[in-house]
Parts: C-alpha cells; structure tokens; sequence
C-alpha cells in the first residue's frame, strides 16, 4: 500500500499569491494513499527540507511529492534530501506548480485549480515509481586517437601525460599530417616541422602510447567506457622491427617517378620509401602498386640490399584488436585540387597549384630547398597571384562554407614569396579578408604594408595561358570590385587557396563510430557552443579539422579540450548515471527489430533465445544499458509493446493520464476529488 | 442529449493535456513562467524525455479520459537532443492525424507544434490558440456517450 507525502511549497508569495496552497494541500488529503499533506513557506530551505526527511521517517512514506517550481531548479535537491532520510530517490517527484500554474495565471481560483490537478497527477505518478539505482558502467582507462596529425598528437600526449594508455591509429604511413608539410606558420613565422618533429618523436617515445601507422580502424563497437577497436594493420612488405631505417633500400630503389603525396605532387619518391626524412616511425614502406616486383614479378633489389633482411614481401593485413574506454577522432582534413575548377585550367596548368604545393615549395625541406619556382620550368616566378576562396563560400561548387585557414595563409605565402624574391609581384585576390585571432590581423596588415603584397578585391573569373615575349605566361582575368574595374595580370604561376574538406573516408569512419556528421562529412560536435569537443555518442570526442576547417592553435587547443574531457571520463573506475533507460520484455519481444532502425545510439542488440537443446528458437531484442540514453523512440515504434522505458514507463503516463477527469475539481467545494 | 451539449457549450472549459518533451517544450513552458507570461490556464502538461517516446496510445487515452484537446510539442526540426526523435513523432503524428476521423475524432483537437526552450512566448501563444480552436469546437463527448465508457 502506498505511503504518499505531499509537501506543497509557498515559495514566499511566488506562488502563494495566485495559488492557494493551503486548499491544495487539503485537497491531496483526500487522494488515497497520501498518508500527509502540508504546507510551508520555503520547502527548499533547510527546515523545509527537515519537514520532508522527518515526515519520511515518521510517517514510513513510500513516495513523496514536492509541488514547487520547475523539477529542472529543485528536483536534485530534493531527491538527495530523500536519500538522506533513507528513501530512494526516484521515489520523490516534482509537481510544477510555478513555472507553469502560479506564474502564469492571474485568476486565484483557475490557478488553485490547475495546481490541484498537476499535484494530483503528479501523485498518481509516484504511486506507478519503482525504486531505481543509477547505472555504473565500468571504465577502461585507455583512449583511441584516430589520426596522427597535429591534433592527433596534441590528444595523445595529453592523455598519455595524464597517465592513461593511448592507442594511435595513422593511416599514412607516418604521423605528422599535413603540419609536417608546411613551410612557416602563421602567425609568427616559426618553421613547422622544428615545432612539431619533436612531438612527433615525443608519441614514438612514450611509454604509454601505442602507435599503429599505416593502418585503419575497421570497426567499432561497445560503448562508452567499453569499446572494442579492430585495426587493421596494412601490409608494409618491411619488418619495422627489424629495419633499422638506414634507407638503403630506398636509394636503390630503381622506380623513380612516383609523385610524392607528402610532397604534394610537386617531388617524386621511389616504390619503396620513407614519406620524409623525418617521419616516425622512420621505416619505409613498399607501395605495391608501383613496385616492380609486385607488378612485374621481378626485382626485389630492396631485398638484396637491406642489410637487416627486413623486407617481406609476402607480410599480409594484420588485424589487432584494443579494447578502449574514449575515442577521439581527429582525421583532419585535405584540400580540393584544382581539377575542380575548369575556369582555372583544371590541373592542365602545371603553374596553377595549390596552397600546400606552394608550402612544399617554399619548405627548406621541399623539393627545390625553399627556392620558389615554376613547376613548369623551374624559373623564378617574377609575378605570382595568389587566389583565395578557390572553392570556399561558393555554393556553385558544392562548398558554401568558409574554409577559415585560407586568408591567413595566403597572406603568409604573400609575404613568403616577397621574401624570397623581394623584386616579385604578389597579387592576392579576395572577398574578404578574415583574420580573427591573436596577432591576425597584424600579420595581414604587415603582408600588405611591410611586405608591398598588393591585395585586390574580387574574383578571378578565368586563367588561361599565353606567350609573351617568348613565355608562357598564365593571364589572370579578374575584377576590382573596389575601383570597379576589369584586371588582366601576366602571370608566371598562380596559387589556389583551395577549400578544406573533410579527410576522405570521414563519413564511413563517422558511421563504424556511430557518430553524427553534416552534410560536408564534418563530424557534428553534441552542442556547437556547450559542448564543441564532444560527439553525441558518449565517449566519442573530437578534435581539429575532421570538425571543420581549423588552423594549428585551433586544431591544438581542441585536441586538449578533448583530452581533457577523456581523462574526466577516466577519472572514475565507473561511469554512474540516470537511470532512464528502455527495457525490453523478451517473452513479448518477437523479433521484428524496428526498435533497432529507429535507435539512434545502436543500443539495440539481436540476443538469441535458444531451447534447452540448445537450438536457436527466435532472435529477441537487448538493449545495452551502456549506449541507451532513454529516448523512448524505440518503445512508440514497437509492435508488441515489449519495450518500456524506466523512468516513464507507461503505466507512470497513463496514471497522470487517468488523474486528469472528465469533471474538473471546483476547489471551492470541499474534498474536490471524486 | 443534445440538450445537455449545448448547456454545457455555454461555459464551457476546454480540458487540453499536453505530451511535451523534456528538453525543448518544457523547459520553454518553464521560460514561460519565468517571464509570467499569461495564458489560458486548461493545460495540463505532461512531461517524457521525447517526442518520439509519445505513444498514440497516450493520446488516444486522453482523449478517452475527457481531454477536449490534445497537444504534443517538442524541439524543432534537427534540435532533437536524440538527433531523430522529433522526426519520428512527426511522422507518426501526420498518420494519425489522417486516422483520427476513423476514430471519430475531430483532427482539429490534435495540435503538433514545435516549441523550444527559448520559445516562452510561443508556448502561450499555442496553448491559447488551442483552448479558442478547441473551445469553438465544443466538449468532446462522442466517446463518453459509448456505452462502454458508460458502464465504468
């Protein structure tokens, strides 16, 4: 039998002015099973709180009833109060008497009225409540950071620091990302690879991270604090164990003209090769799709001189598998390549680059040293216009986004190229110059002012190539939106500040993850402005560009945010949490798994139902406490009403369903309640 | 019987139960309170976690139960704090909108809206909106006058 205490707040005059507090507690007098029903003046302060814990005890309530404010101001107080006096605290509910009666409306008696039925409801309520513990999900205190780029590193070494393991997962065969390619870095000049190298070194070093190169995830699954990570090690055809990285093989290597991805295109590399001088791990890799002896069968001089005999050429994918308890997900990004723009020639023009093609030119560790120069002809570009927005904020290509990095390191390449060839012209077209950040907008001003680079307003509409005076000039045709005028510049190289995108492959790793993306195959973040580094998975994190465009100080502090927010997780053995989760009624459950379609966390497992022979009779749906957030989608779907959520289950509804009657309680009238 | 209808149209208060979310809807109805906006005091509000977990079994025992009208509102398209569920209860509701005059329920007693967090004013506004449309239409009666409903 039901024990109910009804405890009716005054909240000074808050409520008291337009409800009559007295009548309503009078009023729940009469509702069977409220053992007591008062009043008082402050029900939060600390001898209202002593009403309700000594009325628990007294009177051995079995629930109790708060009629206050929002349950979203007091309902925590008071549950711990409840706790306090031995109740379980999901015994106790709000009944919202001043948000939405008191405050609302001005008529006593309409207010007294509502405030009756939303107690009343609320006390039909509690008598459906069970006693609920929270939920503790045990944690491995060990993290996964996907992509050992900038951001990648940064999470990993503040974990790692932290003193819990990392797992980093690269897909190239070394870490570093597209920071290791750069020349200088904005905004103070500092060469990139003297920063980051030695972090790059750092994560090889530390004790507690593993690093995976040249390998993917292959699969996801579990949950917060319990995931199981398959890896799937890609062959090398070279023991990295073995080699000692002397690259020998590499200098032997008789396949010369393979483009370099981390040169961009602009160098070459051989079949088997170290992607830079200074990657980590510093071990080559065969590229089995240009090596002589995988295409033609025959070759294998990288056998014969390596000394260590660390080639093999017969090593197939390994597959490992982590157990983790937080993933963080920093992919990065790529840019479009200049293919995508038919106006600008479309790739045919071999002057025509890219933002990281001109970095890896203007890199002391690039293809030409630092010398900036003509792809084509390897001469000194005398006039050089730099294009930016190629392809950012245009909805023509796909890409009505800003891709945020592209202004400040055009700037930056405009003031490198001044540097290095103080007579040359640098044209830099654009909308607008955006330049948000420390030390910025300095930096542009000083490309303009300092380093003469001559910024006009507009967009190029078309480059098409030319000689003049027996060379081949690229013509760039474009307006002055400022003085309104047409421009035509002979140019001898241009550079596309090209849009970020997403790393390719992003959106199927969102979807082995089981996290949301946008449309661009961005990763979404839980909340843009609360919670940026978060998924809305739980215990997935996210950290620079693979969440849209971001520059190093970006990219940095996002990966220790993210870090952070993974050791918060760590902090704790268990994971302790609401209780508000679906059930599901197995001899009800008959298999038809819609629950599964609609759950939007993949709590929703298949569980085999077997007969004591052990023959598989049905499938039966499970759900994992761990991964359910208590949505309740799954129960409006089922067709066999087997699931339920704890918390709100249907019974709890249809009893504040049932306690709203066809004839409305008078409060004028004694005992209202039929 | 019609007699007693039309006695009762005269002063007749419409019941209106409200299904709203825990993450948008109620806490706008709470911003509501908090900047004392006034509206009609028919409601009665429920609260669940989400749109989608709004069964239509509950509205079709509100209605059973005496409401005039009924409401269900939750966040705006792509606010859902479970990212889908809102879309799910849309659908869901469209359908038994479209099964409502089978069932012998005026669709005009069932309002679907979107009301977020920040939306205080909105929430009145619809459940002032409602009580009106709800109040023209008259008390629903159709299922009370069912003998089964009689016999309880």
């Amino acid at each position: 039998m039901a024990r109910i205490g009804v405890f009716v707040c005054w909240c000074g005059e808050n409520i008291a002015r337009t409800v009559d507090v007295v009548k309503v507690a009078e009023a729940m007098k009469s509702i069977q099973g409220v053992i007591v029903s008062l009043d008082y003046k402050y029900m939060c302060s600390d001898p209202g709180q002593k009403i309700i814990k000594e009325a628990i005890v007294n009177e051995r309530l079995t629930g109790v009833v708060v009629a206050l404010c929002s349950p979203l101001m007091h309902e925590k107080t008071f549950r711990t109060a409840a706790k306090e006096a031995g109740l379980n605290p999901f015994l106790l509910e709000v009944a919202n008497i001043r948000e939405h009666c008191s405050w609302v409306h001005e008529d006593k008696n309409e207010g007294t009225k509502k405030a009756i039925e939303i107690t009343r409801s609320v006390v039909e309520r509690v008598k459906q409540n069970h006693e609920l513990q929270n939920i503790t999900v045990p944690i491995t205190n060990r993290a996964l950071v996907i992509g050992g780029g900038i951001a990648g590193i940064q999470a990993a070494l503040d974990i790692a620091n932290g003193g819990h393991q990392v797992v980093m997962v690269e897909r190239t065969p070394s870490i570093g990302g597209h920071m290791a390619g750069l020349s200088e870095t904005f905004p103070t000049l500092d060469c990139s690879q003297c920063i980051l190298t030695p972090r790059m070194v750092e994560v090889a070093r530390h004790p507690n991270i593993k690093l995976y190169t040249y390998s993917e995830v292959e699969s996801v699954h579990g949950f917060v604090g319990n995931f199981k990570v398959k890896i799937r090690k890609k062959a090398r055809s070279v023991d990295i164990n073995v080699c000692t990285g002397c690259g020998i093989c590499q200098e032997k290597c008789p396949q010369k003209k393979i483009p370099s991805e981390f040169e961009c295109g602009t160098g070459f590399r051989k079949a088997i090769y170290i992607p830079f001088p200074q990657a980590v791990p510093n071990k080559p890799v065969i590229d089995r799709e240009h090596c002589t002896y995988f295409t033609k069968g025959k070759c294998k001089l990288c056998e014969k001189v390596c000394g260590p005999k660390a080639i093999r050429y017969d090593q197939v994918d390994e597959y490992v598998e982590e157990d983790v308890g937080a993933i963080v997900v920093a992919t990065g990004y790529e840019v479009i390549t200049s293919e995508k723009f038919p106006e600008y020639g479309a790739g045919r023009f071999k002057d025509v680059i890219n933002g990281l093609q001109f970095e890896r030119l203007a890199s002391a560790s690039g293809p030409t040293e630092g010398r900036i120069v003509r792809p084509s002809d390897g001469k000194e570009p005398e006039t050089i216009v730099f294009i930016a927005c190629a392809g950012s904020r245009d909805p023509a290509k796909g890409i009505p986004y800003c891709s945020k990095i592209c202004c400040m390191y055009t700037a930056k390449h405009a003031m490198l190229y001044r540097h290095k060839i103080h007579h040359g012209k640098a044209y830099v077209f654009y909308m607008d110059i955006r330049s948000a950040g420390k030390g910025y907008d300095e930096f542009v001003r000083r490309a303009i002012e300092q380093d003469g680079a001559l910024y006009v307003r507009g967009r190029v509409s078309r480059i098409y190539e030319k000689t003049v005076n027996g060379q081949k000039k690229l013509i760039v045709k474009g307006a002055d939106t400022i003085l309104n005028k047409a421009m035509e510049i002979e140019a001898d190289m241009v550079v596309l500040a090209t849009a970020v995108t997403p790393s390719p492959g992003a959106a199927q790793l969102a979807q082995k993850v089981g996290t949301p993306y946008n449309e661009y195959e961005f990763f979404s973040e839980a909340h843009p402005k609360l919670r940026p580094v978060e998924s809305n998975t739980a215990g997935v994190f996210l950290a620079g560009s693979a969440q849209s465009p971001k520059d190093i100080p970006e990219s940095v502090s996002d990966a220790s945010a993210a870090a952070s927010k993974v050791q918060i997780l760590f902090s704790k053995k268990e994971l302790e949490r609401d209780p508000y989760v679906s059930v599901v009624n197995t001899d009800k459950c008959f298999g038809c798994f819609s629950c599964e379609a609609v759950c939007p966390y993949r709590a929703i497992t298949r569980e085999e139902i077997k007969n004591r022979k052990g023959e598989v009779v049905r499938m039966v749906a499970q759900i994992n406490k761990g991964l359910c957030q208590g949505c309740g989608g799954c129960i409006s779907i089922c067709r066999a009403k087997a699931c339920d959520l704890i918390g709100y289950t249907d019974e709890q509804i249809w009893a504040q369903i049932h306690s709203y009657p066809a004839d409305p309680i008078d409060p004028t009238e004694e005992n209202g309640h039929e | 019987m019609n007699n007693t209808t039309n006695n009762k149209k005269e002063n007749f208060e419409p019941r209106i139960i409200a299904f709203v979310c825990q993450w948008c809807t109620y806490t706008g109805a709470d911003l509501a309170g908090t900047s004392r906006i006034q509206y009609a005091p028919n409601v009665r509000i429920i609260k669940l976690p989400c749109t989608g977990r709004i069964d239509v079994h509950f509205i079709l025992k509100a209605f059973e139960q005496g409401a005039d009208g009924v409401i269900v509102s939750g966040c705006h398209p792509g606010d859902c704090h479970y990212t889908s569920g809102n879309y799910y209860a849309r659908r869901r509701f469209e359908m038994f909108k479209k099964m409502m005059g089978f069932l012998g329920i005026d669709d005009k007693r069932l309002q679907f809206a979107w009301v977020s967090a920040a939306e205080g004013r909105k929430w009145g506004t619809l459940v002032d909106e409602v009580t009106n449309n709800v109040r023209a239409l008259g008390p629903f009666e159709d299922y009370k006058s069912l003998k089964i409903f009689q016999a309880e």
